[in-house]
């Protein structure tokens, strides 16, 4: 039954580009004509809005900076807002997919949101791009040809933060995130990592989601007195976390690290409770790298705002797009070579030159990254070339 | 509007119609925009059932159509298609059971109270969902194989396929839609509408209230789980927002948007709500600055909801002067 | 657990049950004394929180930043009740849920328009930024101590208010008989106006207060909204002492919840009002 439900959709819906593979002649007459259809699906409204809009202005700083064109083909954007609701999901990208019949679907920052586009996508065979959600599934049991990752999955960052704290000879820690699968699967990635190098995790304590009433934890880590606390927190609930762990006198005694999102975007909010926080992530202030400052530059021009680390995915997604819709000569019906070309490219961005693995996620540096100022300076390289395990993935 | 149409029962027929035909012409996407807005009608009217007929303001139906989509997933085996016989009657039955425990508790309330404890206890079913494994936790849970209708080894119907799909939804729909329509009309409708306009004087006729009551809202809730079984096979995910706080409220607004007490209402409401939705996401980032104006709009200058407005424009065509309620 | 853990467990439940008092005591009043169902108050927590943040990084001072918003919040609240609310009391509650749902929408994306999505922090002022310590590794901000001591202090003034002075008198009145009280020659409009507006002033101080240990952030009002019904089906609606009761329980069992049984964490509080229910439906206290 699925397999005449997806054979039927896939050419419904792929069939104004895909009209190449009725008609032979039709692509000479495509490329000069039309305009590759990229469906952005990401957040505008909500929680997660700012990032969103980092995402789509990185994007379309790429696309700008090749002449208004991908690859060669003029672009034309469709966007929904997914309001980060994953009951919409399905709908949401359906809309594009099935009404604006796009070339390829981009999106997006909520996991749960990224998880069904995932699902949609391999259903209806639409080419993916995700530019943030790190749910390790999306290049893991969910992979397929058509899915790529421009970000990270939850897995790299926290497995890099294990063997830093290992290194930092901490034998004892205590893990504390949010009770939602992403906090969970950070926790897991770092784990498996710093148990391999000889650590142990006291315990590990999870708080419902969204609930941001941290005290009586901080007293729990405070008569556990571990060696260092390892967390997972995002947003707001970041910002009010690395506050009460300073206000709580914790981080004089007990160092605090976390996974990037502990300090990105939040430094502002923070203040001084952050200054000297070491955290992991694929991104950092301070890089030596000319394509970083190239981009910053032309990010702060553009926008009149300093890019993050979720501009540097939306960018990134774009020169992904881009190079495999070059390869094709912005023939984007060719899928197969299109998708050959996207796994061969390698991504020149502003994070540093990275790859894809075998399951569409980068290959990419994570380094570590300490927080002076209002920025995450880079320390060091925690781990090079670090590719996701990529479990369950049979591609 | 032709005068033809002015008869409800006409324009009942003629929606039917224009439903039954529709898949003919329209494309995938508006064949699937179609079928949520019908399941979304069945969700609708359970809820005015409720809302419109009995006067129990619940703001936590959405905990009824979650926990009937979960059931559908949790139902199914993993690698092969569930048997409509069993996923179906399973749901709905699941949805009405907890709508039973629910009620038991909720009932004992009135008014307002009952409107916060409704919503907190369907915030309550949200954390299970949320917190535990069983159904996939945040992230949600995906079925597999839509089930399917088998007798024996022949294969009846497919809900895979989108456009049998929709059929099948509309053909739920009628059923949902008689089936209220005969209800309303039976003595537990009758006395429904008694508590609605007084309760009091049921309790001291000697009704069994609290029972008639419970009776309505395992009723409503079980129609809510049915509306939930089809999303739940229509998109095949299911997440613990489908019984979020949000999802209440909004089903609450499509009834009201179209006018509480009648079923034709709970309908127009819930087209005018994704319509609405559909033209202003498609206008600006804001949009829910827009949807949230139309929604103040409507409660302080249409008090009968859309259904009330052909009423209203013959009112002031003929010059009755009188400005609704 | 020992003693002193216990102990400052303690002190974590008291602290963040005032907390949730102070939150949910304007949406009780609103509740019991006017009938009205307001789904919106956790905008107007969220909006106090915003105008601290905006204020606060316009006069450098988070207590002028408080003094200004107080105002400010009022004259919404005047402004809301007396433009939308003061048409709606003798309608159903369905619909006053429905236009605080659609307030909710609006504010949120007003916040958007005005201030962004990004997350800010607003500075402890330096006066109370200051800890105490508590054992060996822990200590305790002054700012949190603070905050119970205001909270206390307010639900004092609000029984103060409510039981000793005309227009708490007043208040009293009009809740159990408008018409009543309206034939005697009381502006009833008037102090519904008022409560109305003390009802968000509430909400967006404890916004304000809040501000500094919890940061802004967007969709941060829906998170506290639902928190507050609990509060005030527990404690039965439109009591004061209730909610005060009510909000206390809640600070207990999520605080031990939490240690006790972290797999549950989140379902506890739902369990706690389930149980109350059973027990008396109509919440702990029933009146004012």
């Amino acid at each position: 039954m699925r397999n005449g439900y997806n054979r039927r959709n896939f050419l419904l819906s792929g069939f104004g580009v895909a009209a190449g593979l009725v008609l032979p002649s039709a692509p000479l007459f495509a490329q000069g004509a039309k305009k590759v259809r990229v469906g952005l699906m990401l957040p505008y409204t909500g929680t997660y809005a700012a990032l969103g809009n980092a995402i789509t202005n990185g994007f379309k700083l790429a696309v700008e900076q090749g002449g208004g064109k991908l690859g060669g083909r003029e672009i034309e954007y469709f966007t929904v807002d997914d309001e980060s609701d994953a009951a919409k999901a399905p709908e949401n990208a359906n809309k594009l997919i099935k009404r604006d019949n796009v070339d390829v679907l981009v999106g997006t920052v909520h996991s749960g949101v990224a998880l069904a586009m995932t699902r949609v996508a391999r259903e209806t065979k639409t080419l993916l791009i995700v530019p943030n959600a790190g749910a390790d599934e999306i290049t893991g049991p969910l992979c397929a040809p058509n899915i790529f990752r421009t970000s990270f999955s939850a897995w790299q960052p926290a497995y890099a933060m294990g063997n830093v704290m290992a290194e930092k000879k901490h034998k004892n820690v205590v893990t504390l995130s949010w009770k939602y699968s992403f906090g969970e699967q950070s926790v897991a990635g770092f784990k498996e990592a710093f148990e391999k190098a000889g650590g142990k995790i006291v315990k590990e304590m999870y708080l419902p989601f969204p609930n941001v009433e941290f005290q009586p934890y901080l007293t729990e880590i405070a008569a556990l007195k571990p060696d260092a606390v390892f967390v997972f927190f995002a947003g707001g609930g970041a910002v009010k976390f690395v506050k009460d762990y300073d206000a709580a006198g914790l981080k004089k005694t007990i160092p605090l690290y976390g996974s990037g999102f502990l300090t990105d975007g939040t430094l502002e909010a923070q203040g001084a409770s952050a200054e000297g926080l070491l955290t992991t992530l694929h991104y950092a202030d301070g890089l030596d790298i000319p394509k970083d400052k190239e981009f910053r530059a032309a990010y702060a021009s553009a926008f009149k705002m300093q890019p993050d680390v979720y501009a540097v995915q939306g960018y990134d997604s774009a020169q992904l797009l881009a190079a495999g819709v070059a390869a094709v000569g912005g023939d984007v019906s060719k899928r197969a070579e299109l998708i050959k070309a996207m796994e061969a490219a390698t991504i020149d961005s502003p994070r540093g030159k990275f790859t894809l693995s075998k399951a569409h996620n980068p290959v990419q540096d994570i380094y570590l990254r300490k927080v002076e100022g209002k920025e995450n300076k880079v320390v060091s390289v925690a781990a090079k070339a670090l590719a996701d395990p990529a479990r369950g993935c049979r591609m | 509007m032709t005068p033809a149409l002015k008869n409800p029962r006409n324009a009942l027929i003629a929606t039917l119609l224009v439903l039954s035909v529709f898949p003919l012409f329209g494309s995938d996407y508006y064949n699937e925009l179609v079928t949520k807005i019908m399941i979304m009608t069945i969700f609708a009217m359970s809820l005015d059932l409720l809302v419109g007929f009995t006067g129990l303001v619940s703001f936590g139906h959405a905990a009824f159509f979650g926990v009937a989509a979960y059931a559908v997933v949790l139902l199914s085996p993993q690698y092969e298609a569930a048997s409509l016989w069993l996923v179906l009657p399973g749901a709905v039955a699941v949805a009405a059971a907890v709508a039973f425990v629910v009620g038991l508790f909720v009932l004992r309330t009135k008014g307002i109270y009952f409107i916060m404890v409704t919503l907190a206890f369907a915030q309550m079913i949200y954390f299970i969902f949320h917190d535990s494994p069983l159904g996939g936790g945040s992230d949600g849970v995906f079925l597999n194989f839509k089930p399917e209708l088998r007798i024996g080894d022949t294969l009846l119907l497919d809900l895979g396929e989108p456009r049998l799909f929709y059929y099948f939804v509309l053909l739920f729909l009628v059923v949902a839609y008689v089936f209220l329509r005969v209800l309303l009309r039976s003595p537990l409708g009758h006395a429904l509408a008694g508590i609605k306009s007084n309760e009091h004087r049921m309790v001291s006729l000697g009704f069994p209230v609290f029972l008639y009551k419970l009776a309505g809202f395992v009723i409503a809730g079980g129609l809510a789980g049915l509306a939930g079984f089809l999303s739940a096979c229509q998109f095949g995910f299911v997440t613990p927002e489908l019984l979020s706080w949000h999802q209440s409220g909004n089903v609450l607004l499509m009834v009201i948007l179209g006018g509480i007490g009648s079923l034709n209402g709970a309908a127009i409401g819930a087209v005018a709500f994704v319509v609405l939705q559909e033209v202003f996401s498609a206008v600006t980032k804001h949009w829910q600055f827009l949807m949230g104006a139309v929604i103040v709009l409507v409660v302080m200058l249409l008090p009968g909801g859309l259904s009330s407005v052909p009423g209203r424009l013959r009112r002031l065509l003929v010059g009755g002067g009188s400005n609704g309620r | 657990m020992d003693f002193t853990t216990f102990l400052i467990q303690l002190l974590n439940a008291l602290q963040y049950g005032l907390l949730l008092f102070l939150v949910a005591s304007g949406l009780t009043l609103i509740f019991g004394i006017m009938g009205i169902i307001n789904l919106a108050h956790g905008s107007f927590y969220m909006m106090g929180a915003y105008i601290a943040f905006s204020l606060t990084s316009l006069t450098g001072n988070l207590l002028t930043a408080v003094v200004l918003g107080i105002a400010l919040a009022a004259a919404i609240g005047f402004l809301l009740e007396w433009a939308l609310f003061s048409k709606l009391y003798k309608r159903d509650h369905l619909d006053q849920v429905l236009l605080t749902y659609g307030l909710i929408l609006m504010f949120e994306e007003v916040r958007s328009v005005i201030v962004g999505d990004d997350v800010h922090g607003v500075a402890i002022p330096q006066l109370l930024s200051a800890s105490v310590q508590l054992s060996e590794t822990l200590s305790y901000p002054v700012y949190r101590l603070f905050i119970s001591a205001v909270c206390i202090a307010l639900a004092v003034a609000m029984y103060w208010l409510i039981r000793h002075t005309r227009l708490g008198m007043m208040i009293r009145a009009g809740s159990s008989n408008r018409e009543m009280v309206q034939s005697l020659g009381i502006d009833i409009d008037l102090v519904y106006r008022l409560v109305f507006a003390l009802g968000v002033t509430l909400a967006a101080f404890a916004g304000m207060l809040a501000a500094p240990v919890s940061s802004v952030y967007p969709g941060m009002g829906n998170q506290v909204l639902i928190i507050c019904f609990v509060v005030v089906v527990i404690g039965g609606v439109g009591s004061i002492w209730g909610a005060l009761v009510a909000a206390l329980l809640i600070g207990l069992a999520d605080t031990f919840g939490k240690v006790i049984f972290p797999e549950y964490a989140g379902l506890i509080v739902y369990l706690l009002m389930a149980a109350v229910l059973l027990w008396r439906p109509e919440g702990i206290f029933r009146r004012i």
